[in-house]
């Protein structure tokens, strides 16, 4: 059992408060898995030629201020880190492959949580209901968000164990459910180029997302791609720069509940997450079909 | 004290709590008494009235979460708006309605009662339905009746792929498109008798009248295992 979430704006007063109406969301779904909790929001996109990381330091003395002013001599640099807990939102002057490099080659214990131009994410092992409030999520305002519960059925429960995963850009992927075939397509999109750091079945469909992304599918075509290729159970709620996608398997096994008003769309593993919004009550209430893909997407202009 | 209205009694789940409203509930198995009922702010809670033995009749003003009115006995619930998995499930006796749609498994492994969707059910409505009858004023999803015992499911649209799947002596009865039938389960003659069950079926749910209905049943080739069979199971 997992408990997965997300929101997505279509007004500027659910944007302002999205980290506040996600974390309420989220404790809702703290019973669903009480092992780890982590969310994706989608804000501030930075500037052409600049990248977004959010980077991850197991230790708690980590000084931020100084990696900053190595990046700000090896790549340029923004402004100061943005510190949440065991995080850091630091903006570079570089493209994110660069970037990414950069950190793999000097600074090998840190992790990227997420790379791109908007997209945040911040995850961590523990009480789901705390970490709503240690992260600050009431503070941050967006244009959509996911959230993710872990009860660790199939790998370990770290830190990088937990949801959500992001091997590619502005990209991310929250799952309820355990896939099969994920030691096998592991090794076939190893040899594609795409990067994993867990044992975990999740990252892998987060990857073959990530790999037919960038062979130039849309994210529809792609998640079309998991029917076949994936084998095993799934809810899936998966970020992309733009908007976000909701897709069960063909069984359809594991919960999941959409809900819209004009204010926002919202889907969650169970409706008493969906709840916690405003407008719930008057909501268009429905059960995701199997095997369809639903989506929502924002233009460009209305990004900024 | 020249009142004799029976009142309603309300409760604002979101201040009471869902224990303290089902313990209440529960009472009216020995003491029957009031006998309307009307729950606010529901929130989603799951098991909201679950294994009630009364008979009174309930309001719920809102969405509600997994197995509302579960295990049902005698009473009348209305549901005011959508519900999450297995409302009604194994239901005995009493009246479930629901305004809204339903999550999956709808009304599964009923033995009694009447089950009434306005809107859609999802995957699984009716899964292994023992007697329990459902009107669904929508179209149900994939898998329903699936080893279906006993009972009516009744579809006023469309069916989702696997209809009936291993069926028994449940009777179907769908009045829109059917994705696919599942092993087992063939469409059978309308006669006389199931346009009657139909309509008194319709008319109880409030619903139509309404015509075009096809029957479904078993073909009653998978009761006991037969190796020919094997690759059907």
């Amino acid at each position: 059992m997992c408990g997965i979430v997300g929101l997505f704006s279509k007004s500027p007063d659910t944007g302002a408060k999205l980290g506040h109406h996600l974390g309420a969301m989220l404790t809702q779904m703290a019973e669903r898995g009480p092992d780890s909790a982590g969310v994706a929001i989608y804000r501030d996109a930075v500037a052409p030629g600049q990248t977004k990381l959010c980077l991850h330091s197991d230790d708690p003395h980590q000084h931020w201020g100084a990696l900053c002013d190595e990046l700000r001599d090896a790549l340029g640099c923004e402004g100061e880190p943005e510190v949440r807990v065991s995080h850091a939102l630091i903006v570079v002057d570089s493209d994110a492959e660069t970037a990414e490099r950069w950190l793999r080659d000097t600074h090998p214990e840190l992790r990227a949580m997420s790379a791109g131009e908007s997209i945040e994410i911040y995850k961590e092992k523990g009480d789901p209901a705390e970490f709503v409030v240690r992260f600050g999520l009431d503070e941050l305002a967006g244009s959509h968000a996911l959230g993710h519960t872990r009860m660790a059925t199939e790998s370990r429960v770290t830190t990088e164990h937990s949801h959500p995963f992001s091997p590619g850009l502005d990209l991310c992927l929250v799952h309820n459910g355990s896939l099969s075939n994920h030691n096998e397509l592991r090794r076939e999109l190893r040899r594609e180029g795409i990067r994993f750091g867990t044992d975990n079945d999740t990252e892998v469909a987060a990857g073959y997302l990530t790999w037919r992304l960038a062979a130039g599918a849309t994210i529809e075509e792609a998640l079309d791609g998991c029917l076949s290729a994936l084998d095993g159970f799934y809810t899936f709620a998966v970020g992309t720069r733009d908007g976000f996608a909701v897709l069960r398997d063909p069984f359809a096994c594991k919960p999941a509940v959409l809900a819209e008003t004009d204010e926002w769309v919202a889907m969650a593993s169970e409706f008493r997450a969906i709840a916690a919004l405003p407008g719930a009550a008057d909501a268009t209430v429905w059960e995701p079909a199997p095997a369809e893909i639903y989506s929502w997407r924002r233009e460009r202009a209305l990004v900024a | 004290m020249s009142a004799t209205v029976a009142a309603v009694e309300e409760i604002d789940l979101a201040g009471v709590g869902l224990r303290e409203l089902n313990s209440r509930l529960h009472e009216l198995a020995t003491t029957g008494e009031p006998r309307h009922w009307r729950v606010r702010n529901p929130g989603g809670e799951h098991a909201i009235a679950a294994g009630l033995d009364a008979d009174i009749e309930i309001d719920i003003d809102g969405h509600v979460g997994y197995y509302c009115a579960g295990m049902n006995k005698r009473a009348t619930v209305r549901i005011h708006g959508m519900c999450g998995v297995g409302v009604a499930e194994n239901m005995m006796s009493g009246t479930v309605i629901v305004d809204g749609n339903a999550s999956a498994a709808a009304g599964a492994t009923g033995r009694g009662g009447l089950l009434v969707v306005r809107g859609d059910a999802a995957g699984r409505c009716g899964i292994s339905m023992k007697g329990i009858d459902i009107v669904v004023g929508g179209s149900v999803g994939h898998m329903s009746a699936f080893m279906a015992q006993r009972g009516r499911l009744v579809v006023c649209g469309d069916a989702g792929d696997g209809l009936g799947d291993s069926l028994y002596e449940a009777r179907l009865y769908v009045r829109g498109e059917v994705a696919g039938l599942g092993a087992d389960c063939v469409e059978k003659e309308m006669r006389p008798e199931h346009e009657a069950e139909l309509g008194e079926l319709l008319a109880r749910a409030g619903i139509g009248p309404l015509d075009g209905f096809r029957r479904f049943g078993s073909a009653r080739a998978l009761y006991n295992f037969h190796r020919d069979n094997a690759a059907a199971y």
